[in-house]
């Protein structure tokens, strides 16, 4: 299933590259000398312990974070302080939050729709049938009137992955998308990634979920202590880990 | 219990039992007052207590305001304590005096103008403050667009149109009092708000700006920004644009008010989670939109009891404004009480409690509305 040939990903080109990145928290190193490289239409699991950096990292590729060295690009465009730039690289990249981040005040609808309007200058009428479109794809057409506080975790979650592809990015980024939801609510998201995987969507994810991993990762990081421990393929990552951080995390986390 | 047969641990229902109607000392009368009046000892003497202190503050006042009160009169002197005959409030003097604490000095021809303007004002913040009024969009433009140009016209006068000019001199009581707290929370709001995003801004100069000016307002008394307005701006502007002595006032409680604002929005602002700000980055949503469409309207939603309650200052310390020489409200019933045709022992007690009425039926009317739209947001929330 995680076999990129039979995809209809784009060719060729890089969707994210990152050299040299340094990152501090105050005097804290929190990630250190990061190199990676993420082709268009791979799916890439970063995983590692809490604090390992992994979250930061993300961040920093649209820039909820700014870093202090290194560089990264994004679909060949160079990240920098400049707004502009900054914004053309925000519209490339879709995020899903560990907390959802729906805006309560607005409907399911309106939350889609938002930045496809004010971003894409999109007409309503369009942006509407796109948010539908999206709504469906993740299996919650009946609610799109509703406020996110009306829906389950699960839906929210959902809600905010069909809020992110509204926009069309070009690579989609995950935090944790399972990590605040009930138990039983993990599997329908998950669900609806695999399925959003199967497209040939750029996927980053930040997640514990190793079954996840398994199934759709084209590649696994393992990131310890802000740094990039191993990276692998799901086989081997698992089966025969190369590092000896990687092994001890695995024989923690698989009983 | 000392045996346990299997029969005592297993139960099943056979018949449902009986739902009965709740006792009397449950519902109805008897039942509130002893939950809420009787249900102890301490609570019954806290009643009776309550009671009678209610009665010995309120039976004079009732006595004095309405019992004893000289309702109308053509002569002043009715007002006059007789021999024999007890005097309470003098409400013939606050019925002559009526037009003057209205419009204050208006010409009485002219007066039908402020009318207009009061209905046009009542209209307005009905559409505002009424949250499911159709087409808001169309009452927003209406109020703050059509409503401070067709007053500005109205009030001042344009003689082009047959309207004769009226000097702000001349405005006076409710008129002014009006004036000052509408112009000052309709323009503070929106100042007070900027400075609040400003004392975020990442911009240092924009947020040094924003905290000197929140900051110096707000360790000034109200008097001072009052007189610091009057003073010194017309120094600011060449003479033949001096502005006038009631905007003047106005621009001072404006700025007065803004501060204020901008610490009530703020505390707004800091209850937004970050997500929420870094959710719409992740959209692409520039600064202005994100604050506009994500950030104000939950902010000002969760903040809406508090800008009410600085509104309800914000009325009362119009009455400041007679401090450079405006005659508010108060300050007709302080000029009136002083006539000699109306002197009596009852004259001012009775201009005050008048006072006292009508600014607290303004501000208990706003802090009802406060709370019911506190409580539209509490339902909201629950959602």
């Amino acid at each position: 299933m995680a076999d990129i040939e039979n995809q209809h990903a784009e060719p060729g080109g890089n969707a994210v590259e990152i050299a040299g990145l340094y990152k501090w928290f105050g005097t804290f190193n929190v990630l250190v000398d990061v190199n990676l490289t993420i082709k268009r239409g791979e799916r890439v699991v970063v995983c590692g312990p809490s604090g390992s950096g992994k979250s930061t990292l993300i961040r920093c590729v649209n820039a909820l974070e700014d870093y202090q060295r290194g560089k990264i690009f994004v679909n060949g465009m160079e990240l920098s302080t400049n707004l502009k730039r900054i914004d053309e690289v925000r519209r490339e990249v879709g995020m899903v939050f560990q907390q959802f981040n729906l805006f309560p005040h607005l409907t399911v609808m309106e939350n889609c729709t938002l930045a496809p309007i004010h971003v894409r200058k999109m007409p309503k009428r369009e942006a509407d049938a796109l948010a539908k479109k999206y709504l469906a794809r993740v299996k919650i057409p009946e609610q799109a009137d509703k406020y996110p506080g009306q829906l389950s975790g699960g839906q929210q979650q959902r809600v905010a992955i069909a809020r992110a592809l509204c926009m069309n990015p070009r690579i989609m980024m995950f935090d944790e998308p399972t990590s605040a939801l009930d138990p039983e609510m993990v599997k329908e998201v998950l669900d609806t990634m695999v399925e959003l995987a199967n497209d040939g969507t750029t996927m980053v994810v930040v997640t514990h979920e190793m079954g996840f991993a398994r199934q759709v990762a084209d590649r696994i990081v393992f990131m310890d202590a802000g740094q990039i421990v191993e990276i692998n393929t799901p086989q081997e990552f698992f089966s025969n880990p190369q590092h000896e951080r990687t092994r001890l995390f695995l024989s923690q986390i698989l009983k | 219990m000392t045996v346990t047969s299997a029969e005592d641990m297993v139960f099943v229902q056979r018949v449902p039992a009986k739902v009965l109607p709740p006792p009397v000392t449950q519902v109805g009368a008897i039942g509130w007052a002893r939950t809420n009046l009787f249900s102890s000892i301490r609570s019954t003497v806290l009643t009776f207590f309550t009671a009678g202190v209610l009665v010995w503050i309120a039976v004079p006042i009732i006595q004095f305001l309405l019992i004893d009160a000289v309702w109308s009169a053509k002569d002043p002197t009715a007002c006059l304590p007789r021999e024999g005959h007890e005097v309470g409030a003098c409400w013939a003097f606050i019925h002559e005096r009526i037009g003057y604490f209205t419009y204050g000095s208006y010409p009485p021809a002219e007066r039908w103008r402020v009318n207009l303007f009061f209905l046009l004002l009542a209209f307005g913040s009905g559409l505002m403050l009424w949250l499911d009024a159709p087409r808001r969009g169309l009452g927003a433009v209406y109020f703050f667009v059509v409503l401070p140009v067709v007053s500005y016209i109205l009030l001042s006068g344009w003689p082009l149109i047959g309207l004769p000019r009226v000097e702000t001199d001349l405005w006076g009581g409710m008129l002014v009092t009006i004036v000052v707290a509408t112009v000052g929370i309709v323009v503070s709001l929106p100042i007070g708000i900027l400075l609040a995003l400003g004392r975020q801004s990442n911009m240092l100069a924009v947020r040094f700006l924003s905290i000197t000016f929140i900051e110096f307002v707000r360790g000034v008394p109200l008097i001072t920004v009052l007189f610091m307005a009057s003073v010194m701006l017309p120094l600011f502007v060449p003479p033949e644009f001096s502005p006038d002595k009631l905007l003047r006032a106005l621009v001072g409680m404006v700025i007065f008010a803004a501060a204020y604002q901008a610490e009530v929005v703020r505390a707004g602002l800091e209850g937004i989670p970050q997500g929420q700000i870094e959710a719409a980055k992740a959209l692409g949503l520039r600064y202005w939109r994100l604050n506009s469409s994500i950030v104000l309207p939950q902010a000002l939603r969760i903040t809406i009891p508090n800008i009410v309650n600085s509104f309800i200052a914000l009325f009362k310390d119009t009455s400041l404004v007679f401090f450079v020489g405006i005659f508010d409200f108060l300050k007709t019933i302080e000029v009136a009480r002083l006539d000699p045709k109306w002197s009596g022992p009852n004259t001012s007690l009775t201009g005050y409690a008048f006072a006292a009425i009508v600014y607290f039926f303004c501000c208990y009317l706003m802090a009802s509305y406060a709370e019911s739209v506190e409580r539209r947001l509490g339902r909201a929330d629950r959602r």
